[in-house]
């Protein structure tokens, strides 16, 4: 259950972006998850969800965008999109894959109100 | 005018007062060429002149049905971008002292702790000279730092309370303690034989490594992270640490790399454990070799009994080579490599082949690139 550790960092860099910013509370919030990243998006929400009351993430719509995975082939030489680590390549079968998209794990932007 | 979105002066020392903290000033002073035409707060710069509308001239440089654009912040930020930095400076840390550091990963049970004291036991004996520390990982107890402790090694314990894995600002904690406790004993020994170093900087602090260390720093030296035993959210931290290993017992099956792949893709090695219990157990081992190296083409492999000694040489010889002082022992093993553990010859010398001509032609565009662009026009 590490989306909890997850959401936690989430909250800390929006307190620090309102440190910089001046700002009293989130309206909206997106982020970024690659398919590849190791976090199951429903929990990462649930735990937002959880930790929002009370902090400048109460009430904020909470949008998670779910970046495709891609990887490298080295069976056949081209970029291959992969859902999860372990899928072989869509064209050739091969298991060699060297993931080069997908791994995000970012916080996007967010759109904050003064009051 | 306020230098967020180009409001009135009023707005923005409302919104100052309100806050009680100054408004950022960052990026935003082009906003300036506005102060003669004070808009609305949600709505766009007017031209004064033509009567223009640019929705784009505040400092989000976009129009937001229903928000004040003024209010849209890129952040941009890796999530575990506070755990990463510290890490950083873990390894920047384990780097200036000599130390090599593993981070030894699995779930609950596989023998992490056996195979350690195992593992100090067996180096004792081959390289009387090399420190090696453990910082142990565990949600309650002190019981496996106590276990490190009876061989006579440094440890010191992490209690993560409810936490599932170890982070890297634990980790820098728990090195400022066993630096701290071993350093006073070396210290005291470095005075027997009349050398001067003054090493006075407090751990855990941020410092430059600019200053000269002592003498003990250079040799090189061992630290064991043990982490909290958990197959899944250990991946995703990093400590600082040289390389994760994977450690995996014969009595959990098979099957365990693709069902915890980003475990199995984050390590450079996996460890099989417990391998003598192999004639009492259903574990194909060549399958879940394969499976392992589906979710990590280049993953090195070594079987190991921590109880018995089995396969014990060749951890050894891993840890050696990592060390950088390799086979200056009489075990008679050659190379040591390619012997009953598998470093992947077949499957990853494909691969290595093939990111090699990969690289090659990566190489070829980038010349061409750079050749193009610096063509003049």
């Amino acid at each position: 259950m590490h989306e909890a550790s997850l959401a936690g960092g989430v909250l800390q860099l929006v307190d620090d972006c309102a440190q910089r910013e001046g700002f009293a509370r989130v309206l909206e919030l997106r982020l970024e998850v690659g398919q590849l990243a190791g976090v199951d998006v429903a929990a990462l929400r649930f735990a937002l969800d959880c930790i929002a009351p009370g902090t400048r993430l109460d009430g904020a719509r909470i949008e998670l965008i779910e970046t495709p995975g891609q990887a490298w082939c080295l069976g056949c030489n081209s970029r291959v999109p992969i859902a999860q680590r372990g899928d072989p390549c869509p064209a050739c079968s091969s298991y060699l894959l060297e993931p080069t998209g997908g791994m995000e794990l970012r916080v996007l932007d967010l759109q904050v109100s003064d009051d | 005018m306020c230098v967020v979105c180009g409001c009135s002066q009023t707005r923005r020392n409302e919104a100052s007062a309100q806050l009680n903290k100054p408004l950022t000033q960052a990026g935003t002073q082009t906003t300036s060429a506005a102060v003669d035409a004070p808009v609305p707060e949600t709505g766009p710069r007017i031209d004064p002149r033509s009567g223009d509308l640019d929705y784009g001239a505040g400092a989000a440089r976009v129009s937001v049905p229903g928000l004040s654009q003024a209010r849209a912040i890129k952040l941009e930020h890796d999530i575990l971008g506070a755990n990463d930095r510290i890490a950083a400076h873990n390894r920047e840390h384990f780097a200036a002292h000599g130390v090599l550091a593993l981070n030894l990963v699995s779930s609950p049970g596989s023998g992490k702790t056996t195979l350690l004291c195992a593992t100090i036991e067996a180096l004792r004996q081959r390289h009387p000279a090399l420190p090696v520390a453990v910082i142990e990982g565990d949600q309650q107890t002190a019981f496996d730092a106590e276990r490190i402790r009876a061989t006579g090694a440094p440890a010191i314990q992490i209690n993560t309370g409810k936490g599932c894995h170890l982070d890297a600002p634990m980790v820098a904690a728990a090195f400022a303690q066993l630096h701290k406790h071993s350093h006073e004993q070396r210290h005291a020994h470095v005075h027997e034989h009349g050398h001067d170093h003054g090493h006075q900087h407090a751990h855990g602090v941020r410092h430059s490594h600019a200053h000269a260390h002592g003498h003990e720093h250079t040799a090189p030296s061992l630290l064991f992270i043990e982490n909290v035993g958990n197959l899944v959210c250990p991946a995703l931290w990093d400590l600082g640490e040289r390389a994760k290993v994977a450690i995996l017992s014969v009595t959990e099956g098979e099957d365990k790399p693709l069902k915890y792949p980003d475990m199995f893709a984050a390590a450079r090695l996996m460890i099989l454990n417990k391998i003598d219990l192999l004639p009492h157990v259903q574990f194909d081992v060549a399958r879940c070799i394969e499976l392992a190296r589906r979710v990590n083409p280049s993953i090195e492999v070594l079987q190991v009994s921590a109880t018995t000694g089995a396969g014990l040489d060749d951890w050894l010889h891993w840890l050696e080579h990592e060390l950088g002082h390799d086979h200056d022992h009489d075990h008679g093993h050659g190379h040591g490599h390619g012997h009953g553990h598998e470093r992947g010859a077949g499957h990853s010398h494909a691969s290595e082949q093939a990111l090699r001509e990969r690289v090659a032609q990566l190489e070829a565009e980038l010349a061409q690139l750079r050749h193009t662009a610096a063509a003049p026009g």
